[in-house]
């Protein structure tokens, strides 16, 4: 299909005249404001440091979250738009868990950790689990059939099967859940403060706390896992080989279908693991908050390159350590504009995102 | 043929039925409806039962008539809230508006809670010529020239007459009130938040304006954006600034709890304020253990202070409904009470009639008192109070000058 853009026709000119108007454009209204952000970035090193930690740990969650995108799209060219839906499910499950064996900040470390580690397992079990069962259910019955938005828009409507599915959980009140879904369905959810946040860099005037490491440490461990899975392991080369040409991969004998079922479990996965280290780390879930995780994860992955897994890393990253800065720098009422407005500048000169290649652009 | 004959019957049936029902109409009382508007689903949903109690429990004692029984009263309770938004929604608050609106019984909108809802079913109602008497919007601008956007409030009138009236004090008092609140507090300086709605910011301004004429502090004001997952930037932002205190305007549902937890955990210990927006059980709840030794502010006198009448209606209420009123059930009380005089004053179905007998409500004998609507139709009645989180629940502190 690489006919419907000729590369024949010479474009370049006027693309290049674009970027270099977009360039003189930022440079002009943003040279002044630029400087004033760097004087008080030096002014105040330790205020610098503590926001790019930050960035690094929301980073690292987000990063987690785009990964679902970037896999699924990267073998079916399907955003999955109940994905940050998905990551909201895996909080609240992980919630009702920490309820049902009534963990609190009193249980002992000795207790606490393994519990911790077990429900962070099923929480991804969990979440892998229903984001199989939904490919299975949902998108594999359009794959190939008809339009591609077919399954976009069955994707829309998921998203808001689980959205709903979330403001019916906060009716869960079980007693054997020890109250944490609170008295109210839609309010907020409380989360125990079950990781300590005992400050790592005391009296360097920086804060980093043990939470902060934990949150950034699991999501490393299951990033580089994840990318180890797919460069190393046959089952990520049949993956691979499925993303670069279905037919080909199918014709090699790989199973296409439980392929493709395999990024969705790994994507889900990922998610329910994230809702639950964000769920412990913010202290709160609710059942809309998915919408905005999705799309800043969403925007990572595009930013990175999407259908790269490392560029969706790099992409979360980004996102996380510009938030954060744009919010102290800036103005909080701007950082939505200013993440956006980064994207698209990207987007103007590589329109691939930053890790992204052609190989994309197949049909 | 025979579908005809069908169809001539049907025709007979529907003419008699219709029939019967005019006859109905003409030979029964005269049937007044009064609505409400309130959002009652969400976390506004605490206090807004105790509203729609309160104003039930008004209905009640009437027994559901007005005029020595010749008119019969009957009370709708609408939801402005919808469960995918959790809060208040501006669709479904125009849609409340256009059907009170087009309902030729409605005679009286009681509403909104949310100012920001107001100020979509304000000019509905007024083109419909329909009063609408709130218990619990506190954004000056809805009625008062010059204390919001320029053009304000003249755009919400676009008949030309006021058909608007509230039983609480706007967010000119309450604003100025939790400024020197924050002062007498020994705070002397201040981090001031808003959530971006007309009534968060709008009495943050306020706060603002009135913190730098007393001399204090302003370190800045910022808009928090109400769906981010967290704030924990914007807290690394204020533990750096420093101050005594951080000033929220915004409602519970726009975050509020969220929002105190990551300033707490960025190792905060100063003072929290906010205004009667986070005056529930619900923020509470969203801000677990650090909602303790928060402050509000709110208008009025909490319900277990009040006395005379309302010290009755008080104990009236608990022994009905066997729980504690949420703030602003009294001003629903009071809503419904001024809604009921205005009918028996008139006696009679007209909206333009219990329009002007509300707008013209003059030293009315209510529950919280002896007060009027002012021209704008604001209330008489100025009194502030301040609270604190005490284990757990909101206690009344002090009344702020």
């Amino acid at each position: 299909m690489a006919t419907l853009r000729p590369r024949a026709i010479r474009t370049m000119p006027w693309r290049l005249l674009g970027q270099i108007a977009v360039a003189i454009f930022c440079l002009l209204f943003l040279a002044i404001p630029f400087v004033e952000m760097v004087k008080s970035m030096i002014a105040d090193p330790q205020l610098l440091a503590r926001q790019l930690l930050i960035g690094v740990t929301n980073g690292a969650y987000i990063a987690l979250i785009a990964l679902g995108y970037t896999l699924v799209y990267g073998i079916v060219e399907l955003i999955n738009f109940a994905h940050g839906d998905l990551y909201m499910l895996g909080a609240f499950f992980s919630l009702s868990l920490i309820g049902t064996f009534s963990l609190t900040t009193e249980t002992p470390w000795v207790v606490r950790a393994p519990i911790l580690i077990v429900v962070l397992i099923a929480t991804m079990g969990f979440t892998a689990g229903l984001n199989m069962l939904v490919d299975r259910w949902a998108y594999r019955r359009l794959r190939g059939v008809g339009s591609r938005m077919a399954s976009l828009i069955s994707a829309i409507g998921i998203s808001f099967v689980f959205q709903n599915l979330g403001l019916l959980w906060g009716y869960l009140r079980f007693p054997f859940m020890h109250g944490v879904m609170g008295s109210n369905a839609v309010a907020p959810k409380s989360f125990p403060a079950l990781l300590p946040s005992v400050n790592l860099f005391a009296g360097t005037g920086v804060r980093f706390g043990a939470k902060d490491l934990i949150v950034v440490g699991v999501s490393v461990v299951l990033l580089i896992g994840l990318y180890l899975f797919v460069s190393k392991t046959r089952l990520g080369k049949a993956m691979r080989a499925t993303a670069q040409d279905r037919d080909a991969a199918a014709l090699m004998g790989i199973d296409v279908n439980r392929t493709i079922s395999l990024a969705f479990v790994l994507g889900g996965a990922l998610a329910g693991a994230s809702g639950m280290l964000v769920g412990l780390y913010n202290g709160t879930a609710v059942f809309d908050m998915g919408f905005t995780a999705g799309l800043r994860s969403f925007t990572a992955a595009v930013l990175g390159g999407i259908g790269n897994i490392v560029g969706a890393m790099l992409g979360g990253l980004l996102i996380g350590i510009i938030s954060a800065l744009s919010d102290q720098y800036i103005s909080t009422k701007w950082t939505n504009a200013v993440v956006f407005g980064i994207l698209v500048i990207i987007l103007v000169f590589r329109p691939t995102g930053l890790l992204g290649d052609d190989t994309v652009q197949k049909a | 043929m025979k579908r005809a004959s069908l169809l001539l019957v049907l025709i007979m049936l529907a003419s008699m039925m219709a029939a019967c029902g005019s006859l109905a109409s003409v030979g029964g009382a005269t049937t007044i409806k009064i609505v409400s508007s309130l959002p009652r689903t969400g976390s506004s949903k605490g206090q807004t039962d105790s509203i729609v109690n309160a104003i039930k429990q008004r209905l009640e004692e009437a027994q559901y008539k007005a005029c020595d029984g010749k008119i019969t009263l009957s009370y709708e309770d609408l939801d402005d809230a919808t469960a995918a938004a959790g809060k208040w929604d501006a669709a479904q608050e125009a849609s409340n508006a256009n059907k009170a609106a087009g309902d030729a019984d409605v005679m009286v909108y009681l509403g909104t809670f949310n100012s920001g809802a107001a100020k979509i079913s304000i000019p509905i109602l007024n083109q419909a010529g329909l009063v609408m008497v709130s218990p619990a919007n506190t954004y000056p601008g809805l009625t008062k020239p010059g204390k919001g956007e320029a053009d304000e409030p003249a755009k919400y009138y676009p008949n030309g007459a006021r058909n608007y009236a509230r039983v609480v004090p706007a967010d000119d008092l309450q604003g100025a009130a939790a400024a020197r609140w924050a002062q007498s507090l020994g705070a002397k300086s201040v981090y001031v938040l808003d959530d971006t709605e007309l009534y968060g910011k709008g009495v943050a301004d306020v706060f603002e304006a009135t913190a730098k004429e007393l001399g204090l502090d302003v370190k800045a004001h910022d808009g928090i954006d109400g769906k981010a997952s967290d704030y924990r930037a914007l807290a690394a932002k204020i533990v750096a600034a420093a101050p005594d205190m951080v000033y929220y305007g915004g409602i519970t549902q726009n975050n509020a709890g969220q929002l105190l937890k990551d300033i707490r955990a960025e190792g905060f210990t100063g003072k929290f304020m906010g205004p009667d927006g986070i005056y529930e059980s619900a923020f509470i709840e969203a801000a677990g253990a650090d909602a303790e030794g928060v402050y509000a502010t709110f208008g009025g006198v909490p319900a277990e202070k009040l006395e005379g009448d309302a010290a009755k209606w008080y104990a009236d209420y608990k022994a009905k409904y066997n729980a504690e009123p949420e703030v602003y059930a009294v001003y629903g009380y009071e809503a419904a009470n001024v809604a009921v005089n205005a009918i028996n004053t008139v006696c009679k179905k007209d909206r333009a009639a219990i329009l002007s007998a509300v707008m013209g409500t003059k030293e009315f004998k209510g529950i919280l008192g002896t007060w009027s609507f002012d021209a704008n139709g604001d209330t008489s009645l100025t009194a502030m109070s301040g609270a604190q989180v005490k284990s757990g629940k909101f206690e009344f502190v002090q009344p702020i000058k």
